[in-house]
């Protein structure tokens, strides 16, 4: 008897669209995209039971390039999007994709209740450390010296904004780091992150060629992780905020925290229920 | 006919239980058979503070306030005078106040309205646990005509849980002041009717507005609190999970609107409601609704603007920004509720609209009618459930086009976890397949495919509520819409008791514009008054850029939070004819 099916193999290629990037050429967003499929490939999942949610900026525009679901909302919101779309449909994986401005400036608020409410997401954010489709202003990950906009031509001023730390202080129940010049590993990681349950953030360092030509260099700067993750809260948050931010390609945190996941109760209670307690 | 009604209020500091005490006057009136309508008022305070039940009783379903209240029942004096312009008192009208509260303060004696002295306090604390606004409300009853028995019962109901005792100390403070009532001067009474005419029920503006998105098939929503929409939520939370969906509270307004952004993209027709500074933070987010064709329904509570506001009383002022408020050309629908009940008929009508033409539908109602709490006829049931056109097949080699161009302009939409149909759905402007697209030719298709879904579609007669006086239309009309139409409702009636025609029309369907249907409600009108309460006259202004409105058409526009009375509509009506006979 044949009891199952032979599971259907994918190929990344099957999680790709026809579309051609708006990216610029040697944008580090394009392997992002690959290991994404590459991950939804290793998990084997149908396509059609996957949706990547996204807001504005360069990294915004993936889902179009992927063949799963995709909702490509405002700027800020992807988070919003993505819970309320995976609260209503539990059986889908959701991924949310975005930049450093989406995420941690415009959609700042989403990105803390998020992490909080810990609903079984995979927050993918490409940083670059500016804002690339509008031609190259300072994020929050900016560096407080960089002088290399128009709108601030003297640097921010400010101390960056640390995505991580705040993450984990909020709640996130997933943290990693990894570098768009490892799509081998990156991929690996997207793999855990999605398998985890709650809320994963997924940090990625992803160089905008155009705009911060010196991300260059980030191949040769950044460095693997020489510990493995922790799930210990307090010892991740040391280890996030003595580091320099360039320890990439290992899993920095894996809570244990339950997701936040109310159910469609299937109560047998009825409309006429409802009406009979206004009845007099 | 004018109808038979006594109209009263109950005045207190918070601590008072004057909603308490207007809540059980209403439930024990539609046990002794009449209808009520009970609308309150509250200072700003958190917790405390003044607070004001304002109730009209009649044998008739009641459509609004009156002009003027026959009856101020005042616990104590706190703060009162807040209120004085909401309580107009003629000279014929009665004040009642406990001496131990001192004299009735100068500003609600404007008018002269006749005193009494009712020593309340002093009458409870006669009675263990007798507490001031029992005693209250047996002197009220005494005094309108509501018999003891009605609220005995409504008291047993309300108590159960606090056990005979309290139920008896109640009744007990309820009958003191029933007799100590019978020096008290009159005030009018209602008859004793017949309680057999048909099942009533007890509901608020915001709980109709709940169970009517319930009822048209919303089962997640989205809520952040906002004051006077807060109800709305709160009576969903329970009552969803009753029926088989969620509510989630969400961070702030951005989040709930793209959290039904959300829901709804996955194929759950989902709802949140505010008020107007909600409905700001929300409009960009609707906007991203049309473009990429999600139904949703939000409702928006008005209250007092611009900013804050007047953040617990009423005002028709967020009409502009529902209509006009989004970016670019932003296709969208609009409908307003026109009464207690209404909310429970346009909030279901509105799930169906949005689903059936997978775009935002804006419900308005406002605080006046949705935390006031009505006696009704049982509402009707309805066959409005929203209906959404699903794509649930890929075609063989043909690649799925989300937004292809339908003469309807309806597309089938594919939703996530159907094989073969996966796509992007996009706020960028894009092609019928949804890929981005920066082409003149595809942004005017799909402006054209998105106006056409909503201009072509069927309203039906549900566009506007259209009443002739009962000696007919005559030549002359009351253009309103939302809460002013119980006011201007009456006024017909009073035109017509004094042998005035006149024809009420009340938009129900504010957008998209209905030109056609209103040429035929104003066939053989020749004068119009437009009543809404908004300082700049928005639905006036409205009327003029869409319809042909008659030659000689006016205004009767007024800022909030004070409502209409009917007859400030009828004289408006009057001073109309009377100008061109």
């Amino acid at each position: 008897m044949e009891s199952c099916a032979q599971k259907k193999k994918y190929a990344a290629k099957d999680y790709k669209s026809e579309l051609k990037p708006i990216w610029c050429p040697g944008c580090g967003d394009y392997t992002v995209l690959n290991a994404i499929t590459r991950a939804l490939a290793e998990l084997a999942l149908p396509p059609e039971e996957v949706a990547v949610v996204s807001g504005i900026g360069c990294s915004s525009r993936i889902p179009a390039y992927t063949s799963v679901y995709g909702f490509h909302g405002v700027h800020g919101r992807a988070l919003p999007v993505a819970t309320g779309l995976k609260l209503a449909r539990p059986d889908l994986t959701v991924l949310v994709t975005g930049g450093d401005g989406d995420g941690f400036s415009i959609g700042g608020n989403h990105f803390l209740h998020a992490c909080r409410r810990n609903v079984d997401l995979t927050y993918i954010v490409m940083d670059n450390q500016v804002y690339g489709m509008t031609k190259g202003q300072a994020s929050p990950t900016t560096a407080p010296d960089w002088e290399g906009s128009k709108l601030t031509p003297e640097g921010t001023g400010i101390n960056p904004f640390q995505p991580l730390v705040v993450g984990l202080a909020a709640g996130a129940n997933f943290i990693a780091r990894v570098s768009s010049s490892d799509p081998i590993n990156m991929a690996k990681i997207m793999v855990e992150a999605i398998r985890h349950p709650g809320f994963s953030l997924v940090q990625v360092l992803s160089p905008c060629v155009t705009f911060r030509p010196e991300q260059q260099e980030w191949r040769d700067t950044v460095r693997t992780a020489v510990v493995d993750y922790t799930d210990d809260a307090a010892r991740a948050a040391r280890r996030l905020m003595t580091d320099d931010g360039f320890n990439v390609g290992k899993v920095l945190y894996k809570g244990s925290r339950p997701p936040f996941r109310p159910e469609f109760e299937n109560s047998n209670g009825s409309i006429a229920e409802l009406e009979a307690r206004f009845a007099l | 006919m004018t109808i038979n009604s006594v109209s009263l209020v109950i005045a207190g500091s918070g601590g008072a239980g004057v909603v308490t005490a207007g809540s059980l006057l209403l439930d024990a009136a539609a046990k002794a058979g009449w209808y009520a309508l009970m609308s309150r008022s509250s200072g700003p305070q958190i917790r405390g503070g003044e607070a004001a039940a304002m109730l009209r009783f009649a044998t008739e379903p009641v459509m609004s306030l009156d002009d003027s209240f026959h009856l101020l029942m005042a616990i104590d004096w706190d703060n009162i005078t807040r209120f004085s312009a909401e309580i107009p008192l003629t000279a014929a009208s009665l004040i009642v106040g406990d001496p131990a509260h001192g004299e009735a303060p100068a500003g609600l004696l404007g008018n002269n309205p006749r005193q009494a002295a009712f020593p309340m306090s002093e009458i409870a604390g006669r009675i263990e646990t007798g507490r001031p606004n029992m005693v209250a409300l047996g002197a009220i009853a005494a005094m309108i005509g509501l018999p003891p028995e009605a609220m005995q019962a409504v008291v047993e109901d309300n108590l159960k849980r606090k056990g005979q005792a309290a139920i008896d100390a109640s009744m007990a403070a309820f009958h003191a002041g029933f007799a100590a009532a019978a020096h008290l001067p009159a005030i009018p009474r209602l008859p004793a009717v017949a309680t057999s005419s048909g099942p009533r029920w007890s509901i608020t503006g915001n709980e109709a507005t709940g169970l009517g998105v319930i009822r048209g098939g919303v089962r997640f929503v989205a809520a952040y609190p906002i004051t006077p929409a807060t109800e709305v939520l709160e009576w969903l939370a329970p009552s969803l999970a009753k029926v088989g969906g969620m509510l989630v509270q969400a961070e702030d307004e951005l989040a709930s609107i793209n959290q039904i952004i959300g829901a709804s993209y996955g194929g759950v027709p989902a709802m949140t409601a505010t008020s107007g500074p909600g409905l700001s933070l929300m409009i960009e987010s609707l906007g991203l609704a049309v473009a990429a064709e999600v139904p949703l329904v939000v409702v928006d509570v008005m209250r007092v603007g611009p900013s804050t506001g007047i953040a617990t009383k009423s005002e028709q002022s967020d009409l502009n920004i529902a209509v006009y408020g989004l970016h670019g050309d932003a296709p969208h629908i609009v409908v307003a509720a026109n009464s207690v009940s209404d909310c429970l008929f346009t909030t279901q009508w509105a799930v169906h609209l949005a689903e059936a033409m997978q775009a935002p539908a804006l419900v308005l109602t406002d605080q006046a009618m949705g935390q006031a709490r009505a006696i009704l006829p049982k509402p009707a049931e309805l066959a409005f459930i929203g209906q959404r056109l699903t794509a649930t097949a890929a075609v063989e080699g043909e690649r799925y086009k989300r937004y292809a161009m339908t003469g309807s302009g309806v597309s089938p939409m594919a939703i996530p976890g159907t094989p073969g149909l996966a796509h992007t759905a996009d706020g960028l402007e894009h092609n019928e397949f949804g890929t981005p697209s920066s082409q003149a030719s595809d942004h005017l298709a799909q402006m054209d495919k998105r106006s056409r879904k909503i201009s072509q579609f069927n309203y039906g007669d549900h566009w506007a509520d259209i009443e002739d006086s009962e000696v007919g239309a005559g030549d002359t009309a009351i253009i309103t819409w939302g809460s002013s139409t119980g006011p201007a409702r009456e006024a017909l009636r009073r035109h017509a008791a004094a042998g005035g025609k006149a024809r009420l029309i009340s938009l129900r369907l504010i957008a998209p514009v209905q030109p056609e249907k209103m040429a035929v409600a104003l066939n053989g009108i020749k004068r119009a008054v437009v009543v809404e309460q908004s300082h700049s006259g928005q639905f006036h202004r409205m009327l003029r850029a869409f319809y042909d409105l008659p030659a000689k058409t006016v205004s009767l526009h007024q800022g909030g939070p004070l409502a209409f009375g009917p007859n400030q509509i009828l004289e408006q009506l009057n001073e109309l004819n009377a100008g061109s006979a």
